[in-house]
C-alpha cells in the first residue's frame, strides 16, 4: 500500500492467537443454571464471517424452551433474588466484572471470531466496557435509595432482553447489569449470528455463583425472540436492534402492561464547521463511520461539512481511507474487519448500488479484500442529495454519505431531517456554537469534537424513531424499576 | 319580582389559542349528575385532532425555547387565575359529578390549583434533579440533560373531571412540551373552562390544545399521528388503550399511563418529577478536555 508521500506502509501480519478459546462443537441453552438441550433438538451453525466457516452449532430455542426459561426466571425472582439485599446483589455483579476482566483475552478473541470485528476493538473496547458496565451497576445495586428523589425503586420481575450482533457481549452487559442490579431476573436472547460470547458469559455467571434462573440465555432465531416478547410471564421487554423489529415489538406488547424500552436504528449527522481542527476532524469522521465497519447504530453515517472546507475535508478523508487496513479481524493491525454476515453484506451492497444509481459519486480506496469471508471496503459518497436512499436509510456498513451546508441553521435542518435521533457529532473550535448546536440536535447523544465515545456512567439512547429509554448511568436504572411513593 | 334569564355558555374546543366549533359541525349532549342537559359540547373530528397536533407542533419550539424561569412563572399564573375563578370551577365540578358534594368540589378545585403551583416550581429544578454530570472514565466533559419529547397527546381521565386533567397536563408542559388533550368524554365542560383559564394565563397559543368528543373517534388519529412524540393513555379503557398503543408503535411513540398509585389524584403519589421525566428525552453531550 502506498501513502500519499510514496513510501511503503506495508505491515507484517500480526495475528492474535486463538489458543485461549476452547470451542465446543455444540452448545445448548442456559436455563435454570444448567446448559440444556433445546426441546425440539434443533441446532443452527454460527459462522466465522472472516472465513465463512462454521465455528459451532448452537441450540435454537422454541416456544417450549422460552417458556422453561421464563418459568426459571420467575422462580428465581420469587425464590429470593427480588428480596436479596442490594449489597449482596452488588457483590455478585462485582464478581462478574472481575471474572470478565480475568478472561478478557479469551472473550475478545471469541468475539472477533464469531462477529468479525477487529481484535483491536474487541480487546480495547467491547470486553473492557462490558466489564465496566457490570462494575458500574454493581455499585448501584445497594444505592437505589439514593437514585430517585422521594421515591423507592422496586424491581419489575422478569425482563426479556433481546440484543443485536454488532456488540454481542457489550450489549449483553448493557442489558444484564442494570436489570440485575435493580433486582430483576432475566431471559436474554443473543443474536443468531453471534451467540458464542453470551454462552461463554453463562460460564462466568455460573462461576460467579449467581443463583440458578437469575439469568437464562436462550439462543435462537427471530421466532425465539417473538416467543419471548409474547410470553405472558414477562414483565419487561428491552430490545436493541432495527427500527422495523422495534415497531413489531411495540405492537406485540401493546395493551399487555409489559414495560418496554427500545434502542433502534440511526442515521447520525456528523457536522463539520469551517473553523474545526481538520486533522482531528478527519480522524473523528473515520472513527465515526468505519469503527466496527460502520455496523453501529450511532455511526456518523451522514457527514455534513461546511461548503468552504468540503473539498479539503473530502481530500483528507480519501487520503486517510487509503491507509485503512481491511482484512483478517484477528490481525492486530486490522482497521476494518469482516461484515457480520452474508445477509448484511448483501444489504450494504444493495444500498451502495442505489447510491451509484441515484447519481452519487462513490470513492473506495484501492485495497485487496480477502478471497473468502464477508468483506466490504470503506466507501465514501460525494454529490449526495438529501433525497438519496444513502442519505436517508441506515446502511449499517462502512459507507459514508457527504452532504454540505452553508449556515449553522441549514446544518441543523439537515441534521434533524430524519426520523431517527440517536446521535450527532459537532466539530468546531467555537464553544458557544457547540452549545447552541447541541441544544438544536434532536439526538440522545451529542459528541462535540469527538465521536463514538461510550461509558457505563453516560446515558445512551435515542429520540424519535431511534427508540425510548436510556442505557448507562442513573437514567439506565429507570427501565428496570417501578418508582413507588 | 322578575327573575333574570341566565346566559348560557357555548362550550367550544381550544385549538391554537382559539375557541372553535368542530369543522365537522357536530355536537353531543352533556348531561349533569341529575340527568339534566348541561350543554352541547363539540363533537370533534379526526381533522380537529390533526389541526390541534399541527398547532401543538408549531408552538413547541418557542415554548421549549423560553427560559425555565419564564415557564415556571406562566404555570404559576395559571394557578393565580384559577384561584380567582375558584367559584366557577367548583360549580362546574359539582354539576358534572355523580354524587359530588360541595365540599368535594371545593377540595378538588383547591388541589388542582395547588398542583399547578407545585409543578410551576419544578420548571427550573427538574433538570438539576433528573440530569447532571457523568464521571466517565476519560478526559471528557459529559453532561446529561432532560429535554421535552415534543408534542404529547393526553387522553384525560374520565372523572372526576378537573384534578386528574391538571395532574396529567402540568408535568407535560412544564418541561417545554406542547399538548393535545382529549377531554373527558362524559365530563368535558370543565376542561373547556380550564382552557378559558389557560387562554388568560400567558400560556402561548398552541401550547395546550383541548379537543372534546368521542374517545373512539379521537384517540386513533391522535395515537397514529407521526408528529405526536409521546402519548398519555391514562384516560383510555383497556381495549382502546391497547389499540392506541399498537398504532403508536408504528412510529415508535412511547406510551405512558398512570399507575394505580398515581391515580390517587389527591395524594402526593399523583405528582412527581418522574412524571415530568416520563415525557422528556435525556440528551447527553460529550466534549474532550485538553490544554
Amino acid at each position: 500500500m502506498e501513502s500519499a508521500g510514496g513510501f511503503s506502509l506495508e505491515y507484517a501480519p500480526a495475528p492474535e492467537s486463538v489458543a485461549p478459546v476452547r470451542l465446543a462443537s455444540q452448545y445448548g441453552l442456559f436455563i435454570g443454571g444448567e446448559m440444556v438441550e433445546p426441546g425440539a433438538g434443533r441446532l443452527a451453525a454460527t459462522v466465522n464471517p472472516a472465513t465463512g466457516e462454521a465455528l459451532a452449532e448452537v441450540g435454537v430455542a422454541e416456544a417450549v424452551d422460552v417458556d422453561r426459561a421464563v418459568v426459571a426466571a420467575r422462580a428465581a425472582w420469587e425464590g429470593g433474588w427480588r428480596n436479596l439485599p442490594g449489597a449482596e446483589r452488588a457483590k455478585y455483579l462485582y464478581r462478574v466484572a472481575r471474572l470478565l476482566q480475568e478472561r478478557a483475552r479469551e472473550f475478545a478473541v471469541l468475539e472477533t471470531m464469531d462477529g468479525g470485528k477487529p481484535i483491536r476493538e474487541s480487546r480495547d473496547l467491547d470486553i473492557p466496557l462490558a466489564a465496566a458496565h457490570f462494575f458500574h451497576y454493581a455499585g448501584w445495586a445497594d444505592k437505589l435509595d439514593y437514585a430517585f428523589s422521594g421515591r423507592r425503586a422496586a424491581p419489575l420481575g422478569v425482563a426479556a432482553q433481546i440484543i443485536p450482533w454488532n456488540f454481542p457481549l457489550l450489549m449483553a452487559a448493557w442489558k444484564l447489569a442494570p436489570a440485575l442490579a435493580c433486582g430483576n431476573t432475566v431471559v436474554l436472547k443473543p443474536a443468531p449470528t453471534t451467540p458464542l460470547t453470551a454462552l461463554l458469559l453463562a460460564e462466568v455467571l455460573r462461576d460467579a455463583e449467581i443463583p440458578p434462573g437469575v439469568v437464562n440465555i436462550v439462543t435462537g432465531d427471530d421466532a425465539t425472540g417473538a416467543a419471548l416478547v409474547a410470553h405472558p410471564g414477562v414483565d419487561k421487554v428491552a430490545f436493541t436492534g432495527s427500527t422495523e423489529v422495534g415497531r413489531a415489538i411495540g405492537a406485540e406488547v401493546a395493551g399487555t402492561g409489559k414495560r418496554l424500552t427500545l434502542e433502534l436504528g440511526g442515521k447520525a449527522a456528523n457536522i463539520v464547521f469551517d473553523d474545526a481542527a481538520l486533522d482531528q476532524v478527519t480522524e473523528g469522521i473515520v472513527n465515526g463511520i468505519y469503527f466496527n465497519g460502520g455496523q453501529v447504530c450511532c455511526a456518523g453515517s451522514r457527514l455534513l461539512v461546511q461548503e468552504t472546507v468540503a473539498d479539503t475535508v473530502v481530500g483528507k478523508l480519501q487520503q486517510r481511507m487509503n491507509t485503512l487496513r481491511v482484512g483478517d479481524p484477528l490481525d492486530k493491525n486490522t482497521d476494518i474487519g469482516a461484515i457480520n454476515s452474508q445477509a448484511q453484506l448483501n444489504r450494504i451492497g444493495e444500498l451502495v448500488a442505489s447510491g451509484v444509481a441515484e447519481g452519487a459519486e462513490l470513492y473506495t480506496p484501492p485495497c485487496e479484500l480477502p478471497e473468502r469471508g464477508f468483506f466490504h471496503p470503506p466507501a465514501l459518497f460525494t454529490n449526495v442529495s438529501t433525497a438519496h436512499r444513502i442519505a436517508r436509510e441506515e446502511i449499517f456498513g462502512p459507507v459514508l454519505s457527504v452532504l454540505t451546508f452553508r449556515t449553522a441553521e441549514e446544518a441543523v435542518a439537515k441534521a434533524n431531517n430524519t426520523p431517527y435521533g440517536l446521535s450527532a457529532g459537532i466539530w468546531t473550535e467555537k464553544g458557544s456554537r457547540i452549545l447552541w448546536m447541541a441544544d438544536q440536535m434532536q439526538a440522545g447523544v451529542v459528541w462535540a469534537n469527538t465521536f463514538n465515545r461510550f461509558d457505563p456512567a453516560s446515558p445512551f439512547g435515542g429520540y424519535r424513531e431511534s427508540g425510548y429509554g436510556r442505557e448507562g448511568g442513573r437514567a439506565g436504572l429507570l427501565p428496570y424499576v417501578e418508582l413507588v411513593a | 319580582m322578575s327573575s333574570r334569564l341566565v346566559v348560557n355558555k357555548t362550550y367550544k374546543q381550544f385549538v391554537g389559542g382559539a375557541f372553535e366549533r368542530s369543522e365537522s359541525g357536530r355536537s353531543y349532549p352533556v348531561v349533569g349528575a341529575g340527568g339534566q342537559l348541561l350543554a352541547h359540547a363539540v363533537q370533534g373530528s379526526r381533522k380537529d385532532v390533526r389541526d390541534a397536533v399541527a398547532a401543538a407542533r408549531s408552538a413547541q419550539g418557542s415554548w421549549a425555547g423560553r427560559t425555565a424561569y419564564n415557564r415556571g412563572q406562566i404555570l404559576y399564573r395559571v394557578a393565580e387565575v384559577m384561584e380567582s375563578r375558584q367559584a366557577e370551577f367548583c360549580a362546574e365540578v359539582l354539576r358534572a359529578g355523580d354524587g359530588c358534594t360541595e365540599e368535594a368540589a371545593s377540595r378538588e378545585t383547591a388541589a388542582a390549583i395547588d398542583r399547578w403551583v407545585w409543578y410551576a416550581g419544578w420548571a427550573d429544578k427538574f433538570a438539576t434533579v433528573l440530569g447532571g454530570a457523568n464521571p466517565v472514565a476519560g478526559p471528557y466533559f459529559n453532561l446529561s440533560v432532560p429535554e421535552p419529547a415534543g408534542v404529547v397527546g393526553i387522553v384525560a381521565p374520565d372523572e372526576p373531571p378537573l384534578l386528574p386533567l391538571v395532574s396529567r397536563l402540568a408535568p407535560v408542559i412544564v418541561s417545554g412540551n406542547t399538548a393535545v388533550v382529549l377531554a373527558s368524554e362524559r365530563c368535558p365542560l370543565v376542561a373547556v373552562t380550564l382552557a378559558e383559564t389557560l387562554a388568560l394565563s400567558d400560556i402561548p397559543s398552541g401550547v395546550v390544545n383541548i379537543c372534546t368528543g368521542l374517545r373512539n373517534e379521537l384517540v386513533p388519529p391522535l395515537a397514529r399521528h407521526v408528529a405526536v412524540d409521546a402519548l398519555d393513555l391514562t384516560g383510555c379503557d383497556p381495549g382502546l388503550s391497547a389499540d392506541a398503543a399498537r398504532q403508536a408503535a408504528a412510529t415508535i411513540t412511547r406510551v405512558v399511563s398512570a399507575s394505580t398509585a398515581e391515580r390517587q389524584w389527591a395524594e402526593e403519589a399523583a405528582q412527581s418529577p418522574y412524571l415530568i421525566d416520563a415525557f422528556c428525552e435525556t440528551k447527553t453531550v460529550w466534549h474532550p478536555k485538553g490544554r
